[in-house]
């Protein structure tokens, strides 16, 4: 999924104060399941805007929905309704979500609530770490399932560096060294002799290296 | 000869080599870099020049080795991926070969996270094995990475590290390989603290012949205080410091301990010299420049031998 985190509280108060109705949007998808900016969020940071408003001794206008997508165009249409009884919106999904509304509601500001972090997965409750970076042309299936270029710290594609101590990377101890569970990962295949074959210099091209890209599928585009 | 490298020449006869290093300075000091290189002229063969070393700005590495050929000596172009994408990379090889720089070292370079300039993006297009490969391409095949011909190709002898210390233990020989596969001519060791595991490391590089494909120099280091033994111990990561040398550190009065340090450090390369495929020595006084002749002339390595 994309994670994402609340930004601080006061980043979103200055960004809203020169409004007066806010149409608060959070999204059904990732940003729900990372607990950043699903319908459950979006209640709290409305009432936390409200009280801070409030104690401020002024008000504060906030209209809350929750989509079920905010990067489908079908979904964003949902808010056209809403769209002239509001001054801007603060969007609680992803920078792809933002986007989206600020992409189809030309004359409406969108502020964004949360920093849009990584493709990840969940490690534990509460807990996500990054896994994907969307290189375009995965190569997990030659190390073991586990990828060096999200979660190596110097994206090294053909082992662990010289900073590599009991498993973990050489910025802190908080970081798996992924060579490590790359190298115990081949062993527990019987694809050790996989390390020595030499991964050739990386083509950036199908990454963001290409500019932006972009999906056209033919059998499906209209 | 592969290359015109002062270093290729002095492995290839079979002598042990001794290179050094000189950290470029923090500003445009040129004089800074002619007194640091002047303290090794004649006890080492050719000079390791730094590339933003803990990912600290500092002079350039190409423009300190211009410095230092102007000198008449021998400097090591070293350089790192974390700075430059592979089209910054070769330009600077093309241009650190036109100006008669002949010998370079490959490396990924320490994190940001440890530098001055913590905000800044780290490059990575390629990694250290990758690098070895581009620069052995270039010389090779006369081509760029991109495939394109180039016009007098560069022919660098190409140098790497290698960390026996770091973890996996079980992979740092594989490791070795895969530079030498890459078309690593030498490389130069982290800093040899803990002999025994340094030898059976070695031990497995002999066992599969790579030290016959590429020469491995011993890398040492003088501590200077028992202080600086301790920090190296448990602040560094991929440094293996035994208890035995932090306390015989720690043993003598603080005034004796760089003398003390010294004396570590050449008995260290006395024991490295017998120890089978060991090519030379790289020695890394780090802010010690100093101090190399010393240590050269002690552990018997001077006169450096005379190669046409």
């Amino acid at each position: 999924m994309i994670t994402a985190e609340r930004k601080p509280l006061e980043e979103i108060i200055d960004s809203v104060k020169p409004f007066q109705r806010i149409l608060l949007v959070g999204c059904n998808e990732c940003v729900t399941v990372c607990a950043a900016g699903g319908r459950k969020e979006v209640g709290i940071l409305a009432s936390a805007l409200q009280m801070n408003f409030m104690k401020a001794g002024q008000t504060i206008d906030i209209k809350e929905l929750t989509l079920e997508r905010q990067c489908d165009p079908e979904y964003v249409e949902e808010l056209s309704t809403h769209m002239d009884q509001v001054d801007a919106v603060l969007s609680m999904a992803c920078g792809c979500g933002v986007q989206e509304i600020a992409r189809r509601y030309k004359d409406k500001p969108v502020l964004p609530a949360v920093n849009t972090k990584f493709m990840g997965a969940s490690e534990r409750q509460g807990v996500w770490a990054e896994r994907c970076q969307g290189c375009g042309d995965c190569l997990l299936g030659l190390t073991g399932g586990i990828c060096p270029i999200a979660r190596c710290s110097k994206r090294l594609l053909n082992g662990p560096c010289g900073g590599s101590t009991n498993g973990k990377c050489e910025i802190s101890p908080e970081v798996d060294c992924v060579w490590q569970l790359i190298w115990d990962r081949l062993k527990a295949l019987g694809m050790e002799d996989r390390y020595e074959d030499i991964m050739p210099a990386k083509n950036w091209q199908t990454g963001r290296g290409g500019g932006p890209r972009k999906i056209i599928r033919e059998d499906l585009a209209e | 000869m592969k290359t015109e490298s002062t270093l290729e020449k002095i492995l290839a006869s079979g002598n042990l080599a001794v290179t050094s290093e000189c950290g470029p300075p923090r500003g445009a000091v040129p004089d800074k870099v002619k007194e640091k290189a002047e303290m090794l002229r004649g006890y080492v063969d050719a000079v390791n020049v730094t590339d933003n070393q803990t990912a600290m700005v500092r002079m350039s590495s190409f423009a300190a080795c211009v410095i230092i050929k102007q000198m008449g000596m021998d400097p090591i172009l070293q350089m790192v991926t974390r700075d430059r994408n592979r089209l910054a990379m070769q330009a600077d090889i093309l241009g650190a070969y036109a100006h008669g720089i002949d010998t370079m070292l490959c490396l990924s370079g320490d994190h940001p996270h440890f530098g001055d300039h913590p905000q800044a993006m780290n490059v990575h297009d390629i990694d250290s094995i990758q690098f070895v490969q581009m620069v052995h391409t270039m010389r090779e095949k006369g081509t760029f990475q991109g495939g394109d011909d180039i016009i007098n190709p560069p022919k660098m002898f190409i140098g790497a590290a290698a960390n026996p210390f770091a973890d996996p233990f079980e992979l740092r020989v594989a490791r070795l390989a895969k530079k030498a596969k890459a078309g690593a001519d030498f490389v130069q060791t982290q800093c040899i603290y803990n002999l025994d595991k340094f030898e059976t490391w070695m031990k497995g590089v002999v066992d599969r012949g790579l030290h016959e494909k590429v020469h491995v120099l011993a890398g040492v280091t003088p501590m200077k205080t028992a202080g600086m033994a301790r920090y190296m111990k448990n602040k560094v990561p991929g440094m293996d410091v035994p208890d035995e040398i932090v306390d015989r550190m720690a043993g003598v009065p603080k005034e004796k301990q760089a003398e003390e340090g010294i004396k570590i450090c050449v008995e260290s390369i006395q024991r490295l010299k017998d120890v089978e495929g060991v090519s030379g020595f790289h020695i890394m006084a780090i802010e010690w420049e100093q101090k190399v002749p010393e240590i050269v002339k002690k552990a018997g390595l001077y006169p450096r031998p005379e190669i046409a």
